[in-house]
């Protein structure tokens, strides 16, 4: 074939402000995407592939992040040269893109319709009638039901999955030649997620396009890419089809990339025969009434958690997932006491902790500690870290000096140096921080943590250090743990019990290798189906040989 | 339908805040030394005891203060506010006669504030950090920073003393007893100054939060997204930014509204313009309790109303927002 590929990508270099981590966010990437193929660029945080994506639109934040060098063909014609007029043509048109946060992505004060409608008035000439037609068309086609009513909807009437599809849309409306995707699925649950990628796969092949996909997720590579690019640092390490880059990684990073993602199957599940029972929670409650005052309006009620029970072993680590709104944070946060609980009861090493009060709680909180999600948020950003760490246990009565000295200690446990004491939050890496996160909270030397998708947040290879960390340190300190996640891949690998939740309810709780392998629920059963790549058992790379 | 049943909660709502500011602005005029009786005694240049004393007896100032509390309740809420012993008038009848000066100088002020506020803003934030901005959001700042007392007097030193365009004071020219559209054009000719000193440090507000939503809401997704489907400048000024970045500017229109009141003592007794805050201020220094209640009274209805059509205008402009 003589035709030119859609896009083509030489030599790129992009310039990073004066006084950044790196002088090139991206150092010499050369990519092709052709015709009807799906490229995945994939990188960690900070590796400038949405930066790339940037380059190709020709939406940088010039003047600070800007292009020194390198050509972009789409179709065979240099982008670099085109007039600010020439590209807006391009763009939306021959060139498409779908973003990550479809809660952000739409304008919350126009209605679907208008935003794809937009696109066609910038694009064609076509008559009012015959927009709203093709509007109509474009929304059968990413099948949004009830896509007569969806026209006339705002973005926040419709959920996060829906607006992922008005997105795509939008982005396909004028049949673009190239599409780029940046992160479409990563803001989206499992379920959702394996819906849209099924989406995009569907429409790029009827469509012919080219995509340029970028994630940092193996499992939807896995799912979705015909070849893999991998970036480090905004240089390009490897290259090649699906299969190869993942079952047959040849760069060291890439290996060690794919070594870090959780493998789905479990592994032979611990025995704890005979071990006593630190945590049990019996038909716990909660409901989330909307306020309003004497004369206010009333809004309808959201049972969040509804008749939940569920012990914990001493040294056992119990998951509970499920997909978002499924109530799972609620749980952790009732037992916590951070939110107080409607009903039901929480025992905690045979103490009441729901109907405790005072200073019984402030007691029992010693016992039972939380990991949050996000560790920068969570962490008081004013505070030194060695602060940070002994202000527990100085609330509970240990001497401030022994407190600190402690804390050192602790710092040592999750594996960062004692200088890190003296420092303040915003100077760790996020794997850091949550290092950080978890160090406080075992410095009370709790029974039990309890942590909020304490990983979610971190690049794959920075999660499977954490979880390493976590699952040394429940063996060594006897922790028992109860670990809320998305994630199922994380989950099969760290936890020994899975409780799987929907709508504030329990569906179904099982040892995880067993609950995996034979799942009862369709529900567990509907969410196993979703994860991304579960067809792809990630190669077992020994270390060594890397 | 449903604006009309929430029209009525907000009204409902707004009983028990009217009670409140009424009963706390008599309490704290209470505890003010001093009475009607004492700054008509003074302006008659004295009296003796016993005249002092029936005064007193005859207007109900030598009850309890609970008892004159639940006395002048009573009567307000059967829309009474009194008499005047100031002006020999019934309260409503003295308030009526100013309430349209007021509101006709506070809704000019608010309405070049916002609107050339916002205007000047969100040109600033489209030009960010080049000269017409730095102009602009100077301009700003010295807006900001001058008292609208001593604004008021350099423009009338400068408009009226120096060049003779404009008139020094009041709401007319008493003796042309203009009519028709001469009548509009004459009171309009008296407003510009006292317009323009009330507003310019509400322009500079809105100028400077305007100046900075719209640079907050540029950054945004869904703004990029529409610069991804190949739209313009000027359209994603119009139809992408404007509106939201509007928000919190309205927030603020309601709120200030309050504040502009406030503004207008000093203005209308400075221009000389027969508004409420002139009378307010008088009222003050002669004791009159029942037209300085009245005017409470008024102000309070007015801020809730406004703060009423706000919101109104907040939910048209989000639609994320719907009234309940």
């Amino acid at each position: 074939m003589s035709e030119a590929p859609i896009l083509e990508i030489e030599d790129l270099r992009v310039a990073l402000p004066e006084g950044s981590d790196r002088p090139l966010a991206l150092d010499g990437l050369s990519l092709t995407v052709n015709r009807g193929e799906i490229l995945c660029l994939v990188g960690e945080s900070g590796s400038g592939k949405s930066l790339a994506a940037g380059a190709v639109m020709r939406l940088l934040p010039e003047p600070s992040v800007r292009m020194t060098d390198g050509r972009i063909r789409l179709e065979g014609q240099d982008l670099a040269t085109l007039s600010e007029r020439e590209i807006r043509q391009l763009r939306g048109n021959r060139m498409a893109m779908i973003f990550q946060e479809p809660m952000t992505a739409l304008n919350p004060q126009k209605t679907v319709g208008w935003q794809i409608d937009e696109v066609l008035r910038l694009h064609t000439s076509l008559g009012r009638k015959a927009r709203a037609a093709r509007t109509l068309e474009m929304l059968e086609q990413v099948h949004i039901p009830d896509p007569r009513s969806a026209m006339n909807a705002y973005p926040h009437q419709v959920s996060g999955g829906q607006r992922q599809r008005v997105m795509i849309a939008m982005a396909l409306a004028m049949d673009p030649r190239l599409i780029i995707a940046d992160e479409p699925t990563t803001a989206l649950d499992v379920t959702t997620q394996l819906q849209i990628l099924r989406l995009i796969r569907e429409l790029q092949e009827s469509h012919g396009s080219g995509v340029l996909f970028i994630t940092h997720d193996f499992g939807v590579v896995a799912e979705i890419a015909d070849r893999v690019a991998v970036l480090r640092r905004g240089e390009l390490v490897e290259q090649g089809t699906a299969d190869e880059i993942l079952n047959r990684p040849q760069h060291p990073y890439t290996r060690a990339l794919i070594a870090a993602v959780p493998d789905l199957t479990p592994p032979a599940p611990r025995s704890f025969d005979g071990a006593p029972t630190v945590l049990k929670a019996e038909g716990m409650r909660k409901t989330f009434r909307a306020r309003g005052g004497i004369f206010g309006g009333r809004r309808k009620a959201v049972v969040a958690v509804d008749q939940v029970s569920f012990d914990l072993r001493r040294g056992e680590t119990l998951g509970i997932v499920g997909e978002s709104g499924s109530g799972k944070t609620t749980v952790a946060r009732c037992i916590t006491r951070l939110l107080d609980a409607d009903g039901g009861r929480v025992t905690l090493d045979g103490r009441d902790i729901l109907s405790a009060s005072g200073g019984d709680l402030r007691a029992m909180r010693a016992d039972i500690q939380m990991v949050f999600q996000d560790p920068m948020a969570s962490l008081n950003p004013r505070k030194r870290v060695v602060d940070l760490i002994a202000q527990g246990p100085i609330v509970h009565g240990t001497p401030p000096r022994a407190a600190r000295e402690q804390a050192r200690e602790l710092l040592r446990l999750v594996e960062l140096s004692p200088a890190a004491a003296d420092r303040y939050p915003h100077e760790f890496s996020g794997g850091q921080r949550q290092r950080i996160g978890i160090a406080r909270a075992l410095a009370l030397e709790p029974k039990v943590i309890v942590a909020d998708e304490p990983v979610s947040a971190l690049d794959v290879s920075v999660q499977a250090q954490v979880l390493r960390l976590l699952a040394d340190l429940r063996k060594r300190l006897e922790l028992s743990l109860l670990f809320v996640t998305h994630d199922l891949r994380v989950a099969a690998q760290l936890c020994d019990r899975v409780a799987v939740m929907e709508k504030g309810r329990v569906v179904e709780t099982g040892v995880t290798a067993e609950l995996f392998a034979n799942p009862q629920h369709a529900y567990t059963r509907k969410l196993l189906a979703s994860v991304p790549g579960r067809d792809w058992t990630p190669p077992q790379i020994r270390e060594d040989a890397a | 339908m449903a604006y009309l049943i929430y029209a009525l909660r907000r009204a409902l709502q707004a009983v028990p805040v009217i009670l409140m500011i009424m009963v706390g602005a008599f309490l704290l005029l209470k505890l003010a030394p001093g009475d009607t009786v004492d700054a008509l005694v003074g302006d008659m240049g004295g009296a003796d005891a016993q005249f002092i004393a029936r005064l007193r007896a005859e207007y109900g100032l030598d009850q309890p203060v609970w008892v004159q509390l639940w006395r002048y309740l009573a009567k307000m809420a059967q829309f009474d506010f009194g008499w005047s012993y100031v002006y020999e008038q019934p309260v409503a009848t003295v308030l009526l006669d100013r309430l349209g000066t007021t509101l006709m100088l506070m809704c000019a002020s608010l309405f070049f504030a916002f609107t050339i506020g916002i205007l000047l803003g969100a040109i600033a934030a489209r030009r960010a950090y080049s000269a017409t901005d730095n102009v602009i959001s100077t301009l700003g700042l010295i807006f900001y920073a001058t008292p609208s007392f001593f604004l008021s007097l350099m423009m009338i030193v400068i408009f009226s003393v120096k060049l003779g365009w404009l008139p020094v004071g009041g709401i007319r020219t008493i003796a042309a007893f203009h009519t028709g559209w001469d009548h509009v054009l004459d009171v309009a000719r008296h407003l510009v100054m006292p317009t323009a000193a009330l507003s310019l440090i509400y322009l500079a507000f809105y100028l400077r939060l305007m100046r900075a939503s719209v640079l907050e809401v540029a950054e945004l997704d869904y703004v990029r997204t529409a610069r991804a489907k190949g739209a313009g400048e000027t359209r994603l000024m119009v139809h992408h930014i404007m509106r939201n970045a509007l928000l919190p500017v309205v927030t603020l229109l309601g709120l200030q509204f309050s504040t502009l009141l406030g503004g207008s003592v000093v203005v209308e007794t400075i221009f000389s313009l027969p508004g409420l805050g002139q009378l307010a201020y008088q009222s003050v220094i002669q004791r009159d309790m029942n037209t300085l209640m009245g005017i409470i009274f008024l102000s309070s209805v007015v801020v809730i109303v406004v703060n009423f059509l706000t919101d109104l205008l907040y939910a048209r402009l989000d639609s994320r927002i719907e009234l309940a």
